[in-house]
């Protein structure tokens, strides 16, 4: 890594909601520090100015849907040091990636006027599917404290602290009440990556797993209780195919 | 000495240790349980709740009478204060490093139970810090899933009190026999408004605690729990509690004795840096990351982990064992997986003490 003054960054979408690259926006207090460290040479939503590569950071919003997304993903590798995806959609394909699990023709060919003007692709895939990624970020949308802690570990050269544990840790030290044990009230947090720092269960709500899979999650021992707590098959298939409709939930 | 409180009384105690500079801490009813937090007044306290206590499951309920300590253990424990979750050691601005100051208060913990009493000092012996002041609840009604009794932890308290309460309400009235464990405890009673305890109140506050050692709803089979895990290693029943188990954590993060943190270096764009530590559980897969990778990455790896050094490694470290039969693992593992009883079916299998 450069000298911070000298530290480069170029912010990309891809298939998405834009949701991500605004939590960089939500930053708020630290923004004007950041981008005294960070020089934004490609940031759409903020700035039309785009300076050529390389850059120093890349950070990937949105998912692979289209042969051109395939194509530029791989000319970001080459111009990018390191390589940050940010969010469900480039994490695991996001929301979109229910196309994975059905027929995008007959899609193509109901919803558009003109068919033919629609390149897409099957699938929608992660950014990992395509190139070697660096960092990644999870969450519908991603946390602002660990888009935060990533960047400031990347411009002091450490490691940062991206724990790919369970939701229920980070519950647990924030000393919450279980709502699942408590309440009844389903939550996904035994088998959802850490990351958001427990924002559901704080507000007495389940966690739905936007953050997707944790490391080796036991979704089958989590199922029953899930049930118990009045979930049906619809829900069930529902919570589970949403966010990170693809992702290896087990 | 030995003091008979009513309501009032215990508002008197608690409102002299804040007047002493006390952080007063203890049962309060909160999002659906009894948790504990700081007290103004004996008004906080959880009076008339209950708790319907089971494997994964827990309720608060309402009473059929004014009792302040009749539920077994919440969520929460001692440990949070004692230990908590997130502290940080040293930071540096760039130019020097400054190791953190100790800023916990002055606490006075009340209605701290045996099997909680037995944790504190487990959990000192390990991590340290500064003795809290502490005011026991004696246990005359074990909750379904307590068993200190079979941990030799309780119900009655062990040393290590300042005061030990014991809460009785019959024709009597609501009150409280308190009775003073060290100098400082007889010092705090001598400045409470109360009755001379008789020999009465004495017996059957004793008779109350006796019963409650009868009532323990769990019990640890009557083995040597530390060979029983030793002769386990390469038991088949850890795949089966594998198959249960979430590898969520809830169990270590809720076990008042579990102390295990992870150091963290964080820095932000000002040039400070900031070394802390935060609870950690050896459900994580990274909490056995050795060089290269992690060493116990199935889950029934890390359940054999969890229950051989609560039962058994503890005892070569520490010379104890590392679990008080509170129950909270039980309560708060959302699968119900019951260390009582997976203990049991351990010994089902084992022959033990012979060559
Ligand atoms: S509320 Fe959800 S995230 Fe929190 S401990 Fe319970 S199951 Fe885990
Ligand atoms: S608790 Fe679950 S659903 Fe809620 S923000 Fe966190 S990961 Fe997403
Ligand atoms: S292992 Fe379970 S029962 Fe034993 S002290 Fe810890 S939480 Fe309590
Ligand atoms: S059981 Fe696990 S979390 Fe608890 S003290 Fe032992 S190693 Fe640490």
């Amino acid at each position: 890594m450069p000298s911070p003054k000298t530290t480069t960054a170029a912010v990309w979408k891809f298939t998405s909601c834009d949701g991500c690259q605004l939590t960089l926006l939500d930053c708020e207090d630290e923004l004007l520090p950041l981008t005294e460290h960070i020089r934004f040479a490609h940031f759409l939503e903020v700035t039309s100015v785009s300076e050529p590569g390389p850059y120093d950071i890349s950070i990937v919003e949105g998912s692979v849907t289209t042969p051109e997304e395939a194509e530029r993903i791989r000319w970001i590798r080459e111009q990018s040091g390191v390589l940050v995806v940010v969010g469900a959609c480039a994490t695991s394909g996001g929301i979109q990636a229910l196309r994975n699990f059905a027929d995008v023709e007959e899609f193509r060919s109901i919803v558009y006027a003109r068919p033919d003007h629609i390149a897409t692709l099957a699938t929608s895939t992660p950014i990992s599917a395509h190139v070697t990624v660096d960092y990644e970020l999870r969450g519908c949308p991603i946390s602002k404290t660990q888009l935060l802690e990533l960047l400031t570990a990347l411009l002091a050269g450490r490691e940062p602290d991206l724990p790919d544990t369970s939701v229920c840790t980070e519950c647990k030290r924030r000393g919450l009440t279980c709502v699942l044990v408590a309440d009844g009230t389903p939550c996904l947090g035994p088998v959802t990556h850490a990351g958001c720092g427990a924002l559901c269960p704080a507000v007495n709500r389940g966690c739905y797993g936007c953050f997707g899979p944790m490391n080796r999650p036991n979704v089958p021992a989590l199922v029953p209780l899930l049930r118990r707590g009045g979930m049906g098959d619809d829900q069930l298939h529902l919570v589970f195919r949403t966010f990170n409709a693809a992702a290896e939930w087990s | 000495m030995n003091l008979v409180l009513d309501l009032d009384g215990l508002d008197a105690l608690i409102r002299v240790l804040r007047d002493d500079g006390r952080v007063v801490v203890g049962p309060v009813l909160r999002d659906n349980a009894i948790t504990l937090a700081e007290l103004d007044s004996a008004a906080d306290l959880p009076g008339g709740w209950g708790v319907e206590i089971g494997a994964g499951h827990y309720r608060v309920r309402k009473r059929d009478d004014a009792a302040v300590f009749g539920h077994s253990a919440g969520p929460q424990s001692w440990k949070r204060f004692l230990h908590p979750p997130r502290r940080v050691l040293m930071s540096s601005d760039g130019n020097e490093f400054r190791t953190a100051q100790d800023t916990a208060p002055d606490y006075a913990f009340l209605g701290v139970r045996a099997c909680d009493l037995a944790a504190i000092a487990k959990l000192r012996q390990v991590v340290g810090g500064p003795a809290p002041f502490v005011i026991a609840a004696q246990c005359t009604e074990p909750g379904e899933l307590c068993f200190c009794a079979s941990m030799g932890c309780g119900p009655a308290a062990g040393p290590g009190y300042d005061v030990a309460l014991t809460e009785r309400i019959d024709s009597g009235g609501h009150r409280f026999l308190a009775a003073a464990g060290t100098v400082e405890g007889t010092r705090l009673l001598d400045r409470l408004p109360g009755r001379a305890a008789t020999q009465e109140d004495i017996t059957l506050a004793a008779q109350d605690v006796d019963a409650a050692a009868q009532r323990m709803g769990r019990a640890m089979p009557e083995v040597d729990l530390r060979d029983l895990l030793a002769a386990n290693r390469d038991s088949a029943h850890w795949e089966a509690v594998a198959e249960r188990c979430l590898t969520c954590g809830n169990c270590t993060m809720v076990c008042p004795t579990c102390f295990c943190v992870s150091v963290e270096d964080t820095t932000d764009l000002d040039g400070n840096a900031e070394r802390s530590q935060r609870w950690a559980s050896c459900f994580e897969i990274d909490f056995s990351y050795l060089h290269g990778g992690a060493v116990r990455t199935s889950g029934a790896a890390r359940y054999r982990q969890w229950m051989t050094h609560k039962l058994g490694t503890w005892r070569d470290q520490f010379g104890t064992s590392g679990c008080v039969g509170c129950g909270r693992c039980i309560a708060w593992c959302p699968a119900g997986i019951d260390i009582t009883e997976e203990a049991a079916a351990l010994a089902e299998t084992t022959q033990l003490g012979g060559e």
